[in-house]
């Protein structure tokens, strides 16, 4: 019964952290040092959702299969490959490298 | 200008992302099962919690015979990331009325990931909403089937599920990385998130690198503000 009391309070503690940047008021947001701030947070957050999906297990730092998703991906990019091929070629790498015995 | 939804590039971004993230539900769903919550239980956390990282986390806690009440504390650490994409998303997208509510639940890595990848705003609304309502469908229902199935569906990674969520997210990235200064900020974002690892709980790692982008942010533009104030008219 406990169990079932804090999954509630988890799913309301998670709405709530969701809507209050929704409930920001957005002339606030129109400041120009905000829009500024703005657009380096949107490349230093997926820059850092790329490394963490890289890197991290958990705590622990790894070197894994996943890294050759992200030197197969990147260079897809660079031959300007459309974004599915990329993301099935990043997932093919994995499982190709884990199947070659590659963690 | 506004392409049809077949060739719109956020439709189909937010697909292959909803398709390569839901599938991970399978995971979620048997490794709550096997951490002692019921199919219920863990049916329930895919459709309220609904946040990858938080589900996890929860889930570990509870495995590794934490109470309920720290599970809570780690799922909530967590999600704080998410108050930050909801406010880019507020600005980018700027729903409305009992839309913000819809949209909070529907925020998550990948629907933030997929609208601000996108130039139009027509296309950052698609993206957002066919990969957030797209990933919440097959979240939950691979949850499920994860549940019911138990350990026996194998491991997601043996289909190179989180090598399509890293090549998802660099090429997200990609287009953005236009100028010397923008492929700065990324390196050096995606610096202090593999630094911050091993010293904070997973999820936390990625706030620290939107305290260095805003930092970077705050301070680069009073230096662009002073530079511009040197040029003469």
């Amino acid at each position: 019964m406990t169990l079932w009391i804090w999954i509630i309070v988890a799913s309301i503690v998670a709405f709530l952290t969701k809507l209050v940047g929704y409930l920001v008021p957005r002339r606030l947001l129109k400041n120009p040092r905000i829009l500024r701030i703005a657009g380096t947070l949107t490349i230093g957050l997926l820059a850092a959702l790329t490394a963490a999906n890289t890197f991290s297990s958990g705590q622990h730092l790894v070197a894994d299969a996943r890294i050759g998703s992200l030197v197969v991906a990147a260079t897809a990019l660079l031959f300007r490959a459309p974004f599915i091929v990329v993301v099935i070629l990043g997932a093919l790498s994995a499982a190709g490298l884990r199947l070659l015995g590659f963690a | 200008m506004s392409t049809s939804l077949r060739n719109s590039p956020g439709a189909r971004v937010g697909l292959s992302i909803a398709v390569a993230t839901g599938l991970y539900g399978v995971s979620f769903g048997a490794l709550s099962v096997s951490s002692g919550l019921d199919v219920l239980q863990t049916c329930v956390l895919s459709l309220l919690l609904f946040s990858g990282g938080s589900q996890f986390a929860f889930i570990g806690v509870i495995a590794g015979g934490g109470n309920p009440i720290a599970a809570a504390g780690a799922s909530a650490l967590l999600g704080i990331r998410n108050a930050v994409y909801g406010m880019q998303l507020n600005a980018l997208l700027q729903p409305r009325g009992w839309r913000r509510f819809v949209s909070a639940q529907f925020t998550v890595d990948e629907s933030f990931a997929t609208s601000t990848g996108q130039t139009d705003t027509i296309e950052q609304k698609r993206g957002f909403w066919i990969a957030g309502v797209g990933i919440f469908l097959l979240w939950n229902l691979f949850t499920l089937l994860g549940a019911l199935a138990g350990s026996a569906v194998g491991d997601p990674k043996n289909w190179g599920l989180d090598g399509a969520a890293v090549a998802a997210f660099l090429a997200l990235l990609w287009p953005r990385l236009t100028s010397r200064e923008a492929g700065a900020i990324a390196i050096v974002c995606a610096v202090a998130t593999v630094i911050a690892v091993p010293f904070v709980p997973p999820g936390i790692p990625i706030l620290v690198a939107a305290v260095v982008a805003a930092a970077i942010g705050w301070f680069g533009y009073r230096q662009q503000r002073a530079e511009q104030r040197e040029v003469p008219e």
